[in-house]
């Protein structure tokens, strides 16, 4: 498989501050690739640099095996969707759309007929010769992908496109989004600080925080198997426990948790020592005796196809379990004893 | 809204208690727009209708006489049979001319400038406006003969390319077209530079990433996206600047020469002194008007029109 995008050792500086420290990773062709982070980690300038609106301090970008360094954003073979669309107020819908086919010289009759084609995939076709203006956000995004995929790029790069629509439209987008890369077969580089929308569509994501890639690895990788704490704080919900690594054999650690239970799981480096422990809440289970923890219930939260428990540690420390709200879910009383069952293999130790 | 009162349509109801309000509170802008806008035309109109007085003034009786002395000729002592008089046309038609330069000018220099501006960090853009703006803090007339001063025959300006060798005996400059020309241009500039500055600082420069992003070059984005989006700023420049020149006096008068009579000058000459004649002063400002209302009903009917599209 040949990569798409080659990022090495990127740096960017900016007269004040880094925004990248020596980023590298590989995007292979026809992957949908997700730069997943909170705002200012420095997923939007890695974009721009790919899409050449900024300049690359230090390192390498190569797209399908050429660097770029020298090429001015009109000579790339990218496109981008942009966070708030940029849809050209003053052209019809039609005409933005056909606007990368009329600069690439297509001529008028042709390029028109592939912009309608483009429009029709995005469900627009109705709204041809409307202005931008006239459209509702929903609509103004799909124009924005429909004018982006219309040159047919190799790389499609995608900037919190879906950040300005509400809830359900975003949630319809993120299938008709993956459906579209996939029917395309284009490279989809999309940057989003929600996970949940990382994990529903990307093939793969780079986790990355104040300028540094944190972990790469697919949806399942980073959910169950985060690398270091910012990860496993970041994707999803988890507890994190501070836990006594008491000796190592043969990449099995022996932790102990608080209140004195042992428990046996994969060790996260060689040292020993103060770590911590992630447990996502989904992997706790209550039992009214025995238990790897022994916890006393404050709250049940109550939260329609979950039920939240809230339940705090001899030490103070809060843990949240989560119960799928089922008819048989027994629900405990707040101020109840419970044990907290730990599932077989769920909990992590992190090197911070 | 006040009482609650039960009444069908509570929006409508409530939207009455204030409209009773709005003509007395209107009556300051109508009278504003009736004292110093529509009073004076309607008096304009009427004097260039009436009979001219010998020591300036009128007589309060209906003539034709200056219309009829603006369009026609009937020889020097007016015993030949009636023709057009070319004579005020010419005029017209040069002050015309004078404007369209000089608007093409403020435009050329004003755009850059305007854009330069705009594009700056927030911080220092009102310094630069600052600038801009501090000569006009002088008055017009003053402005104007500095300038003279500047470029005649042993000013600074010919002293300054004669000292360096570039040339050997000082430019003609007073006088002549060009000197008309710089000192329109001098006068009216912020007045392009100014719409145009408000238009490119609204113009949201993703549009033209994303126009890159689609290889349009730089040129393509300038012509194709840029200009038809900052268009507003550029036309409300270029009115700002074509009106006040086209009947600008101070210029042509003191920078100019017989050459250079502009449509301004004609209309200031009627009403100075003894020498003036009121009704055809106020006949050839009619004129004038009704030539600059007619271009920009033009312009509007086809802006529409393209705004329809």
């Amino acid at each position: 498989m040949s990569n798409a995008v080659d990022i090495r050792s990127v740096v960017k500086r900016y007269a004040t501050f880094t925004a990248l420290h020596g980023v590298s990773l590989t995007i292979g062709d026809n992957e949908f690739f997700t730069l997943l982070g909170p705002s200012g980690c420095g997923k939007t300038t890695l974009l721009r640099m790919i899409a050449g609106f900024e300049d690359v301090t230090e390192g390498q970008i190569l797209l399908f095996g050429q660097n770029i360094a020298g090429l001015e954003p009109n000579h790339r073979p990218v496109n981008t969707v942009f966070q708030h669309y940029a849809l050209f107020p003053h052209m019809s819908v039609i005409d933005n759309v056909a606007f990368g086919l009329k600069m690439k010289g297509m001529e008028a009759a042709t390029r028109r007929r592939r912009a309608a084609e483009v429009l029709e995939r995005v469900h627009l076709s109705s709204f041809a010769d409307r202005l931008p203006s006239q459209l509702s956000g929903g609509q103004q995004q799909r124009v924005a992908l429909a004018r982006a995929l219309a040159p047919e790029p190799k790389v499609l790069l995608l900037d919190e496109p879906l950040s300005a629509l509400d809830l359900k439209l975003r949630q319809a987008m993120r299938v008709e989004l993956k459906q579209l890369q996939e029917d395309t077969g284009i490279t989809f580089i999309f940057v989003t600080h929600d996970q949940e929308e990382a994990l529903t569509m990307s093939d793969r994501i780079a986790v990355m925080s104040a300028g540094h890639v944190q972990q790469i690895g697919t949806a399942r990788d980073i959910y169950e198997a985060p690398v270091n704490r910012f990860v496993a704080d970041f994707i999803g919900e988890t507890n994190l426990l501070e836990v006594e690594v008491a000796r190592i054999e043969g990449g099995q650690a022996q932790v102990i948790l608080p209140g004195g239970h042992r428990l046996a799981c994969a060790a996260a480096g060689p040292s020993v020592g103060r770590q911590h422990l992630s447990i996502r809440p989904e992997r706790l289970s209550l039992v009214p005796k025995g238990g790897n923890l022994e916890a006393v219930v404050e709250r049940v939260v109550y939260l329609g196809t979950d039920l939240q428990i809230l339940a705090r540690l001899d030490g103070g420390t809060e843990m949240h379990v989560r119960l799928q709200n089922s008819t048989r879910t027994e629900v405990p009383a707040p101020g109840t004893k419970v044990g907290l069952q730990i599932e077989e293999g769920a909990a992590r130790l992190l090197a911070d | 809204m006040a009482g609650g009162a039960p009444d069908a349509g509570g929006g409508t109801g409530s939207g009455s208690g204030y409209r009773g309000l709005i003509g007395p509170l209107l009556l300051p802008t109508w009278l504003m727009i009736g004292i110093f806008m529509v009073l004076p035309v309607c008096l304009m109109v009427a004097y260039s209708f009436l009979t001219k007085e010998f020591r300036g003034g009128v007589e309060w009786e209906f003539s034709l006489a200056a219309y009829d002395q603006f369009f026609v000729t009937r020889g020097l002592f007016g015993d030949e049979p009636p023709s057009i008089e070319w004579t005020y046309i010419t005029i017209f038609w040069r002050s015309v001319w004078q404007a369209v330069i000089a608007t093409l000018f403020c435009l050329i220099v004003g755009f850059p400038t305007a854009w330069f501006i705009a594009t700056r960090p927030a911080a220092v853009r009102g310094v630069w406006l600052f600038l801009i703006t501090i000569p006009y803090w002088v008055n017009l007339l003053i402005r104007t003969v500095s300038l003279k001063f500047l470029i005649r025959d042993n000013g600074p300006l010919n002293e300054a390319l004669m000292s360096i060798g570039l040339i050997d005996g000082p430019l003609p400059l007073v006088n002549t077209n060009l000197a008309v020309q710089l000192g329109l241009f001098y006068s009216y500039l912020p007045f392009m530079v100014l719409p145009i500055y408000a238009a490119v600082e609204r113009y949201n420069f993703a549009y033209s990433e994303a126009a890159a992003d689609l290889y349009a070059s730089r040129w393509v984005i300038l012509r194709e996206i840029v200009l038809p989006i900052v268009r507003p700023g550029i036309v409300a420049g270029c009115i700002l600047v074509f009106i006040p020149a086209i009947g600008a006096f101070l210029a042509p008068d003191l920078l100019g020469g017989a050459k250079t009579f502009m449509i301004g000058s004609l209309i200031e000459e009627q009403f100075k002194g003894s020498l003036g004649n009121w009704p055809f002063g106020a006949a050839v400002s009619v004129i004038l008007m009704t030539l600059v209302l007619l271009a920009l009903l033009i312009y509007a009917r086809q802006s529409a029109r393209g705004g329809q599209r």
